[in-house]
């Protein structure tokens, strides 16, 4: 989908993306001539089909990763399937929240430790001691992470 | 006051008018998964789909065990299970399905081996026992994303698994032609198609549309394999469609088969 400003006759262009967390996806665009602004705003039943092609709306922010549908929208596969053994959980790293490791829980077995290994090295790249909630959302909207 | 309203032709650029840069680039997208799966089936000679637009037939177990005859004959093999709501290839290939795949490269993981050295990427692998394909998302209207999922399974299972160089990818196809529709769609050219059936009439008719809908596709019909022959199921399936059809009988599988039933069979695959 493209946006188009009727009254300068160009092409909007992505500025940003935001996953509320509730299935729910925003993505505003600007005119480049006149600076007006617009959000696309899609349902979870949209915002679910633009996920299920694999694409990223604005482009990716982070590379694909293989086996990406299965590893992050299965919800009935394997706990630690993809897992890398040298990368298993060591206890060290960044420390969680209560609430932040309840919203973690919420995140399906099947990718939920791929998800917390992003975060962690999130927050170990800039120096964050403690993951919280609002670390999460920072991380997801920098990273472009759907849904996590 | 009554209201009057003047329709106003929509005088603006659509969609192909718009050429400026894109940041979401989606076409680009769309573009860099086909040519993800096309790199990795360069290393693949021969991609087979094994179809019959008919339940029960027994195609995966006709798949798995032409896959292990060509194993033991020193082909490079390797099945892609698509049927991803009942797969049971790993099983049928003596594969382990304990544990869980790993990842092999940056871009790939390993596929799990049988006993003659076939490769196998399946559901069967990557879900927990008993468990059905779960997807996240909205429960209502899922009939609208779920296809659409289920198709992107099956580019990563092409694309992102480590299937090295192979003489043979069997895609062993659930029933119906939806699966071969998406897989046609993502390769770069259209697979050879082996035909399963039985000898019924009943079988006969489904086989029929599935395999001319397959070769409207672009499909090439290496020949059909009648399945349960020799059993309590009565006709000439096989001979039918090959005449219909003009393509060959490749093989009649006995209810017990041994080795050199599959082995004949293989043969006949090049």
């Amino acid at each position: 989908m493209k946006f188009l400003c009727i009254d300068c006759d160009r092409q909007m262009v992505f500025e940003e993306r935001q996953l509320p967390g509730d299935g729910t996806l925003a993505a505003a665009f600007r005119c480049p001539e006149c600076g007006r602004s617009v959000a696309m705003l899609t349902n979870p039943m949209e915002t679910q089909l633009v996920a299920s092609l694999g694409v990223k709306i604005g482009g990716r922010t982070v590379p694909a990763q293989p086996m990406e549908t299965v590893r992050g929208m299965v919800v009935t596969g394997k706990d630690n399937a993809f897992v890398e053994d040298g990368k298993r959980e060591t206890g060290s790293g960044p420390t969680w929240t209560a609430e932040a490791q309840e919203r973690l829980a919420r995140v399906p077995g099947f990718v939920r430790g791929m998800v917390k290994r992003i975060y962690g090295d999130y927050a170990r790249d800039r120096g964050i001691a403690e993951i919280t909630p609002a670390v999460m959302d920072a991380a997801k909207s920098e990273l472009g992470l759907e849904g996590m | 006051m009554e209201r009057i309203f003047v329709h106003v032709p929509l005088n603006i650029r659509t969609y192909n008018d718009l050429t400026e840069p894109d940041r979401s680039g989606l076409a680009e997208q769309i573009g860099a998964q086909r040519r993800r799966v096309a790199d990795r089936m360069a290393a693949v000679r021969h991609v087979v789909a094994v179809l019959s637009g008919k339940g029960g037939v027994g195609k995966s177990y006709v798949t798995a065990h032409v896959a292990r005859a060509l194993g033991r004959s020193g082909r490079g093999v390797g099945v892609l299970d698509a049927d991803l709501n009942g797969p049971t290839i790993p099983r049928l290939l003596d594969a382990p399905v304990a544990g869980a795949p790993r990842p092999a490269h940056p871009d790939a993981i390993e596929a799990a081996t049988g006993a003659e050295g076939v490769k196998c990427i399946s559901m069967a692998l990557l879900l927990r026992d008993g468990m059905p394909l779960g997807f996240r998302g909205p429960d209502s209207e899922s009939f609208v994303w779920r296809g659409a999922l289920e198709a992107a399974v099956l580019r990563e299972f092409l694309a992102d698994v480590a299937w090295g160089a192979l003489d043979f990818l069997l895609v062993d196809l659930p029933p119906g032609m939806q699966r071969f529709a998406e897989l046609i769609e993502l390769l770069p050219t259209p697979p050879a198609a082996l035909i399963v059936t039985i000898p019924t009439p009943e079988s006969a008719d489904a086989v029929r549309r599935a395999l001319r809908a397959a070769l409207e596709h672009g499909a090439t019909a290496l020949g059909v394999v009648e399945n349960m022959v020799g059993g309590p199921f009565a006709g000439s399936a096989a001979d039918d469609l090959a005449a219909e059809f003009g393509i060959p009988v490749l093989a009649r599988i006995p209810w017990h088969p041994t080795p050199d039933t599959w082995a004949g069979l293989a043969g006949r695959l090049g």
